[in-house]
């Protein structure tokens, strides 16, 4: 009895070897890492794109979709062969700082202020300034992020823009919940309050209840994404030629036209403005 | 409440459709977890057994880590062992991090203080009724305590399904070293987190409840296999 | 007393005592002012014991006494103060002993499985394994049963079976603590029949028993043992007739307390 325990045990630990070594022998095929955020792979816009890049190239794109921060981190360590995010500060440190080759603009969604049909804070417009002055004169509900996302990021610079500094001052509504977009808006529906939203993932939000867009359309609103190679000056097995390829599609005629072609609900989400 | 009828609803139609995508998830969180509880059982049952009988300076020290470490949480595992396998790191050149291997190695780490802690209270046990006999028998220490580990090997069992049921439930630690690549490491537990981070709690809960019903299913076959094979045994326990 | 014609040097044996006819063999086990502790208990203190070849040894003694102490002590299975020599042969080999407790331990296996690991852990060619362990169950008659889970059968045949898988050791010394002192009266029969045939066969038994009419049934020679000390060795004959030192006089008539 107990040899034949010891043969089953040799045969379970030379099992489990063969499956770990089969697996890196699969990924020999054409694959790329890239480091995106989830605002963007929420909004379904990958499931889109990527399947049309497989088409196009035979290249597997697996996403790693994080915070913004998180992914530029991805891409200094090298656990990434392209980043695609929507920090056109951070991206430029990324490639000043040697970690990133060329940053190139690939397309743009905006940012909505979203609030109750009644509006009580009048903010309708397409002024965002004025109308975060009016929601902190009128201690309006207002629900905040607060999680260090692109989205909370934008939105303090706009209040900013707006002259209120909401980390020495907050205004009475002002809620900060720390969550993602989905449960903020969550909260924002049924309490009523405003929200600061990114316009794709209020496209795809089931729960509005009562709100709807209030102000859109400010140029400060537009949310700028940036594609950028990982360096491999600085890892050198980055998979340069693949990720490059990437680049090149997605800010050629055939990639931006894929953008444009990415709509919810008929209405279209990210707006392709790259430099060719 | 309305959701969670709402829930168990879509949990029925999400199963019954038999959706591809969802199966895919499944499959790879059970291979995922299986995977790491075997390699943990035959890391774990073997430091387990050896912490029951061995003897020597820091001997305690050894057993009140392994204790300690049962409440590791997960994604302090998932944090060191991504900073293990990033490129930056020491074992970047092996280049598995954000695959399933790394979510693995991440889980096998998680269950084995778990499996050695409870596995070494087996043979504990289990040696205060028969290690005298197995000395007696000509039994050296280690063989001892293995042998307790088969004749409790029901024991054994439960340590096994304990340790399959953290894996399985835990998100931290294959959050951050696989990724939650759709279509490539996505497993249900970081597919139950992207739903509830999306705001579609219905989906979140009905995705839990099809977790649950899986890991229920693979634990009523094994009573059932148990039971056929051990008719008299129902008699004694 | 008188010397026993081995030139060791010994103390003068206490009274009640008989030091052993010498055989030409020396004892198989010696133990010489052997005592053992556990932490701040003596179990057993001042040991003077030699055990030969052929002897059919019966321990008696309140509970407590030291009687399994002495048991694991000739196994060599603790540690001890004093000497404990055993006799090797001629390719240095030391006897080899089996014991059996007083609620035999088998593991959760069939029966044959038993008595397979205690040949395999005693390093016995594969090749022989199969063969002595069929024999040792036909001895004990449990051949029928070899493929019952052994925890399923009744408490004397799980004494049996322990006994098989002793047996199946070809050993030297077979140790018995209270063997029979669970089983009822006809698998107390059927097990001190075995222990029996096995000393006939040659093997040395030393046995501890509450049971004063099994010592006198099996013993050859019969010892007390009092509070971790050797009281009284005597022939079986002699143990039951001559005068006895008081707390083993008072034992055998039931007034000592059962526990000490």
């Amino acid at each position: 009895m107990v040899p034949m325990i010891r043969r089953m045990r040799r045969v379970a630990l030379l099992g489990v070897l063969a499956a770990l070594c089969a697996a890196p022998a699969l990924a020999q095929d054409k694959t790329l890492v890239m480091a995106s955020t989830t605002s963007t792979e929420q909004s379904g816009l990958f499931g889109h794109l990527l399947p049309l890049f497989k088409q196009a190239t035979g290249i597997d794109v697996r996403v790693v979709a994080v915070g913004t921060g998180q992914a530029l981190d991805t891409g200094r360590r090298g656990d990434a062969d392209v980043v695609f995010v929507h920090d056109t500060v951070a991206e430029e440190k990324f490639v000043a700082e040697g970690f990133g080759l060329k940053r190139e603009p690939v397309m743009y969604n905006d940012f909505v202020l979203v609030g109750p049909a009644s509006d009580p804070a009048k903010t309708k417009g397409n002024d965002i300034a004025a109308a975060f002055v009016k929601i902190a004169a009128s201690n309006a509900s207002f629900v905040s992020r607060a999680d260090k996302s692109g989205t909370h990021a934008a939105e303090l610079r706009l209040w900013q823009a707006a002259g209120i500094d909401i980390a020495k001052a907050k205004p009475a509504g002002y809620k900060e919940c720390g969550c993602g977009m989905g449960p903020a808006l969550n909260m924002g529906s049924s309490l009523p309050a405003y929200v600061f939203t990114d316009r794709g993932t209020w496209l795809s939000f089931k729960n509005r209840g009562d709100l709807t867009i209030l102000v859109e359309g400010d140029r400060r609103l537009f949310n700028q994404y940036g594609v950028m190679v990982v360096n491999p000056a600085k890892h050198p097995h980055v998979k340069q030629a693949l990720a490059q390829q990437f680049a090149d599609w997605v800010t050629s005629r055939a990639g931006q036209d894929a953008i444009a072609a990415y709509k919810i609900n008929g209405q279209q989400l990210f707006f392709p403005n790259a430099e060719r | 409440m309305n959701s969670i009828a709402d829930s168990l609803a879509l949990a029925w139609q999400l199963i019954t459709t038999a959706d591809a995508a969802l199966w895919r998830i499944v499959g790879l969180s059970l291979r995922v977890s299986a995977t790491a509880c075997a390699i943990g059982a035959l890391a774990g049952l073997c430091l387990g057994a050896w912490l029951a009988v061995a003897r020597f300076r820091g001997h305690r020290a050894a057993v009140w880590a392994v204790n300690s470490l049962l409440a590791l949480p997960s994604v302090v595992v998932g944090l060191v062992v991504y900073l293990l396998l990033s490129r930056s790191g020491p074992l970047g050149s092996w280049g598995i991090l954000f695959t399933p291997n790394a979510m693995v190695i991440a889980q096998s780490i998680l269950v084995v203080p778990l499996i050695a802690a409870l596995s070494r209270r087996l043979v504990l046990d289990g040696l205060r009724d028969g290690g005298d006999q197995l000395r007696s028998l000509g039994a050296s220490p280690l063989q001892s305590a293995l042998l307790m580990l088969v004749h409790e090997r029901f024991g054994v069992l439960t340590v096994g399904l304990t340790a399959f049921g953290r894996a399985v439930s835990e998100v931290g630690a294959v959050m951050i070293v696989g990724g939650n690549i759709d279509g490539f490491t996505r497993v249900m537990t970081t597919a139950i987190a992207l739903e509830t981070s999306k705001g579609d709690l219905p989906l979140a809960l009905a995705l839990g409840v099809v977790l649950l019903g899986v890991v229920g299913l693979i634990n009523g076959v094994i009573m059932a296999m148990q039971s056929r094979t051990s008719l008299e045994r129902e008699v004694y326990v | 007393m008188s010397s026993d014609g081995v030139s060791t040097s010994r103390v003068a044996a206490p009274a009640g005592t008989v030091p052993h006819e010498s055989d030409a063999a020396a004892p198989l086990v010696r133990l010489q002012h052997a005592g053992v502790r556990f932490g701040a208990v003596q179990a057993l203190r001042d040991i003077n014991l030699a055990l030969h070849r052929g002897d059919r040894l019966v321990l008696v003694g309140a509970n407590g006494s030291g009687k399994t102490t002495l048991l694991r002590l000739l196994h060599g299975l603790v540690p001890h103060e004093g000497r404990r020599d055993v006799q090797r042969s001629a390719q240095g080999r030391e006897p080899v002993s089996a014991m059996l407790f007083q609620r035999p331990f088998l593991l959760s296996l069939s029966v044959r499985f038993n008595v397979l690991l205690g040949l395999w852990l005693h390093r016995v060619p594969r090749a022989q394994r199969g063969q002595r362990c069929a024999r040792a169950l036909q001895r004990v008659g449990l051949d029928a049963l070899a493929a019952r889970p052994a925890r399923a059968l009744s408490g004397g045949q799980q004494q049996r079976l322990a006994l098989a898988r002793a047996w199946a050791l070809q050993p030297d010394i077979l140790l018995l603590d209270e063997p029979t002192a669970n089983l009822d009266p006809g698998a107390k029969r059927e097990v001190e029949r075995l222990i029996d045939a096995l000393a006939a066969d040659g093997v040395t038994v030393v046995m501890s028993t509450h049971n004063l009419g099994q010592a006198k049934r099996l013993a050859t020679r019969v010892a007390f043992l009092d509070a971790g000390r050797l009281v009284v060795d005597l022939p079986v004959d002699r143990f039951f007739t001559d005068a006895l030192p008081a707390e083993a006089a008072r034992f055998l008539k039931g007034e000592l307390p059962w526990s000490r």
